[in-house]
C-alpha cells in the first residue's frame, strides 16, 4: 500500500497504478491500447468523484493533513511572484515552522505569513511538523508591523496541528506570543486575509488568523482542539476521534453553516494534492477578489468592520435585551 | 499512583490523588497541599489560604469578588447572558446536561462573573473565572461577559481587573469558543488605546486558550503564588517531548523567572497591592488627558447607572472544590 494514499483513496490508487502499467506496456511494445487506457481513466475519474462526493467529516480531517497536500511554499511557488523570504524574530531565533516574506500577487506587493510543514522526515523535523514556537509568532508579528508600516496587504496561510507544546516554548512565553498576535492583528492598519489551507489547529492557527476575511479550502479543517485530543479528553479514548470530528463540526461546510466563514474555495476532484496548479489558481482568484474589495475601504472603516466582526463571534441567549 | 507519578515532585503533579479528594462540607476543611485540618471560619478569615503552609486554595468566582471588592453596592454585568448549545454537542454526556449540572453545582450560569464595584473607593470593573464551572472553560458567554465588562470599564474610564482560573477553551462550543480568544483580546485594544489600566491576576490554574489570550495581555500581569500557568498542559508536554519536566515548571515563580509576569502577589495582600498600583497608573491619566480617545469620558455618566435587570450582589456563595474539572484542561 502506498503511504501517499489514505485508505479511502486506495481504490483510486489501484486503478491509477493499472493505468500507469498499461501506458508502459503501450510504450515498450509499441502497440496502441489508448482506448483501453482512456476507458480506465474515465473510470478512475468517476470513482474519484463518487468517493469524494460522500466524504465523512473524519475523512476530510484526514485529507486536511494529507501527506501530499500542498503547503505554504507550494502556494508561494504557484500563486505569487518575486518572493523574498524574511527570517527571524530579531530577538531569539528563526522558526522554520512559519514562513514569512514579501511577494507579489498579480503585481500587488503583499506580506505573506504561512505555517510550513515538511514533506520528508528530515524536513518534517526541521519544520517541527508545522508547530510554531513563540519566536515563530513573534517573527510573524514583526512582519505584520512591517505590512502596516509600508501599507501592504497581509495574507496568512494557516496549516498547523497547533502551537508547539514543548518545554522551551513555555519558557519563552508561548501564551504571550499567541495573545499578543490576537491583540495586534485586531488593530493592524492594513487589510488582512486569512486562509485555512490544511489543518487549522486551535490557538496555534488563530495566532495568525485574525483579520478581515476568513477563507477555507474545501478539504481543510478548523477546530479548537484536534479530533484526537478532543476524543481523549471527553471520551477518554482516542478511538473516538471520528465521533469527535463530527461533533465539533470542523469542516469548511460545517463552519460556513455556523456563520464564521466568508468563503469556501473548491478543490479539484480528488483534493488539492492531486493538482497543485488547479487549487492554487482557485485560491489565487479568491484572494485577488477579496484583496481588491478590502483595498477600496478606508482604513478606519476597515478596522471598525474588523472589530465588529470579531465582536460578533459567539452563540448565547440574553433575556430582556441588553 | 503509577511509578512515574511517584517520581514527579509533588509541586508539579497535576492530577495527584490528593486533589481528587473532595473537601467535606461543614466546620472543618483539609488543605490539599499539606493535609492540615483547618477550621473553616479561620480559613475564610485567611482568604482561603492555608495558615499552615500558605497554599492558596481555589476559590469560586463570587467568593473572589466578595473578598476583593469593597463592601457595598456592586452591579453585576451581563448576568442575563446565558449559554446555548450551538452544535448540539454530545460526548459521553450532552453539553446541555453538563451545563445544567455545572449550574446546579456552582449556582452560576456560566464560568465568568463580572461586577462593577469599588476597590478602596476607586471605581473598577472586576471579573472572575469560576473553575468549578466546567473547568472555568471559555465559551461564548464567558467571552461576551468579559467584553461587556471591558466596555463598561472603557465607557466609564475605570480600571478593569480579571481573576483567571481556567483550563482553556470550551471544546463543546468548538470554533465559537476558539474565537472568544480573539474577541476578548480585541476588546482589550480599546482599553490600551485609551490608557485605561487592565490588570490580569492569574490564579491556579490558567491554561490553554485563556492563558493565550486575555490572561497574558495585562498592563500588569500578576500571579498568585504557585499557580499553574501555561499554554499546553504538563501531561501533553510530557507526552510530546518524552522528558521529565523541570521542577516548578509552569508555576508562578517559574513564569516570573522567565519574564512572563510582573509580580507574584499573596491573596491576602491583593487588595492593598492592586489598589496601590492602580492609584499610580490612574494618576498619570490626568496628565495625558488630552491624548486619550474622545469617547473615553473620565466622569462616570449618570445614565450608565444600574439597569433594571442588573442586581446588586453582596452574598457569598459556598464553594465546593472538585477536581473533576481538571479534565477540561486542553489547548
Amino acid at each position: 500500500m502506498d503511504l501517499k494514499f489514505l485508505d479511502f483513496e486506495q481504490p483510486i490508487a489501484d486503478l491509477e497504478a493499472k493505468i500507469e502499467e498499461l501506458r508502459n506496456v503501450e510504450f515498450d511494445n509499441n502497440i496502441n491500447i489508448s482506448d483501453a487506457i482512456r476507458q480506465l481513466e474515465d473510470r478512475s475519474r468517476a470513482l474519484t468523484e463518487s468517493i469524494f462526493a460522500n466524504l465523512s467529516d473524519w475523512q476530510i480531517s484526514q485529507l486536511s493533513r494529507h501527506p501530499g497536500r500542498p503547503y505554504t511554499l507550494d502556494y508561494i511557488q504557484h500563486m505569487f511572484t518575486d518572493f523574498h523570504e524574511l527570517h527571524g524574530d530579531r530577538t531569539y531565533a528563526d522558526d522554520p515552522a512559519i514562513v514569512c516574506g514579501l511577494a507579489r500577487l498579480e503585481g500587488q506587493p503583499i506580506i505573506l505569513i504561512g505555517h510550513q510543514k515538511g514533506r520528508d522526515t528530515r524536513e518534517k523535523i526541521y519544520r517541527n511538523f508545522g508547530m510554531p514556537r513563540p519566536e515563530g509568532y513573534r517573527k510573524a508579528l514583526r512582519v505584520m508591523k512591517m505590512a502596516e508600516r509600508f501599507k501592504l496587504p497581509l495574507i496568512c496561510l494557516i496549516d498547523t496541528p497547533g502551537a508547539y507544546p514543548g518545554i522551551e516554548a513555555e519558557e519563552r512565553g508561548q501564551s504571550e506570543a499567541i495573545a499578543r498576535n490576537l491583540f495586534e492583528m485586531t488593530r493592524l492598519k492594513t487589510p488582512i486575509i486569512c486562509t485555512i489551507i490544511g489543518e487549522g489547529g486551535s490557538g496555534g492557527a488563530l495566532a495568525i488568523g485574525v483579520g478581515d476575511r476568513l477563507i477555507m479550502l474545501e478539504y481543510s479543517t478548523y477546530s479548537v482542539i484536534s479530533p484526537e485530543g478532543c476524543a481523549s479528553i471527553l471520551w477518554k479514548s482516542a478511538d473516538k476521534s471520528q465521533l469527535a470530528a463530527e461533533s465539533m463540526g470542523i469542516t469548511s461546510d460545517r463552519i460556513r453553516e455556523q456563520g464564521l466563514l466568508d468563503e469556501v474555495v473548491r478543490e479539484p476532484v480528488g483534493g488539492g494534492h492531486r493538482d497543485f496548479q488547479a487549487i492554487a489558481l482557485n485560491l489565487r482568484e479568491t484572494l485577488i477578489r477579496h484583496m481588491e474589495d478590502l483595498k477600496r475601504q478606508a482604513i478606519d472603516e476597515l478596522l471598525e468592520r474588523r472589530y465588529q466582526r470579531i465582536m460578533s463571534f459567539g452563540a448565547f441567549s440574553e433575556e430582556g435585551g441588553k | 499512583m503509577s511509578w512515574f507519578e511517584k517520581l514527579v515532585p509533588s509541586t508539579i503533579r497535576t492530577n495527584s490523588s490528593n486533589k481528587k479528594s473532595t473537601v467535606p462540607e461543614g466546620l472543618w476543611n483539609k488543605c490539599p497541599n499539606c493535609n492540615a485540618i483547618l477550621y473553616n471560619t479561620e480559613l475564610e478569615r485567611n482568604f482561603s489560604v492555608c495558615p499552615k503552609c500558605d497554599h492558596h486554595m481555589r476559590i469560586a468566582a463570587r467568593a473572589r469578588l466578595n473578598m476583593f471588592l469593597d463592601e457595598g453596592a456592586r452591579v453585576e454585568i451581563g448576568k442575563n447572558i446565558k449559554p446555548v448549545d450551538p452544535l448540539r454537542f454530545k460526548d459521553s454526556k450532552r453539553y446541555k446536561d453538563r451545563l445544567i449540572q455545572a449550574q446546579k453545582q456552582t449556582r452560576e450560569n456560566d464560568a465568568l462573573v463580572v461586577m462593577r464595584g469599588q476597590l478602596k473607593g476607586q471605581d473598577i470593573v472586576a471579573a472572575a473565572f469560576d473553575f468549578n464551572f466546567m473547568g472555568g472553560s471559555m465559551g461564548s458567554v464567558v467571552g461576551e461577559r468579559f467584553v461587556r465588562g471591558v466596555n463598561q470599564s472603557f465607557e466609564l474610564a475605570i480600571p478593569f481587573i480579571v481573576f483567571t482560573a481556567s483550563g482553556g477553551a470550551r471544546m463543546q462550543e468548538s470554533l465559537f469558543s476558539l474565537f472568544q480568544m480573539a474577541k476578548t483580546s480585541a476588546a482589550l485594544t480599546r482599553l490600551s488605546a485609551a490608557g485605561i489600566p487592565y490588570i490580569s491576576f492569574m490564579t491556579d490554574p490558567t491554561m490553554g486558550g485563556v492563558s493565550a489570550s486575555l490572561a497574558m495581555l495585562g498592563d500588569i500581569n500578576i500571579a498568585e503564588p504557585n499557580a499553574l500557568i501555561g499554554f499546553a498542559g504538563p501531561r501533553v508536554i510530557e507526552q510530546t517531548v518524552h522528558e521529565k519536566l523541570p521542577e516548578g515548571f509552569q508555576r508562578s515563580e517559574f513564569l516570573q523567572e522567565h519574564g512572563a509576569i510582573d509580580l507574584i502577589v499573596d491573596r491576602r495582600e491583593m487588595r492593598d497591592k492592586i489598589s496601590s498600583i492602580l492609584a499610580m497608573l490612574m494618576a498619570g491619566r490626568t496628565v495625558t488627558l488630552g491624548l486619550t480617545e474622545p469617547e473615553a469620558e473620565l466622569e462616570p455618566k449618570p445614565d450608565t447607572e444600574p439597569k433594571p435587570d442588573l442586581e446588586t450582589e453582596t452574598e457569598t456563595e459556598p464553594e465546593s472544590m472538585t477536581a473533576e474539572a481538571d479534565d477540561n484542561i486542553n489547548a
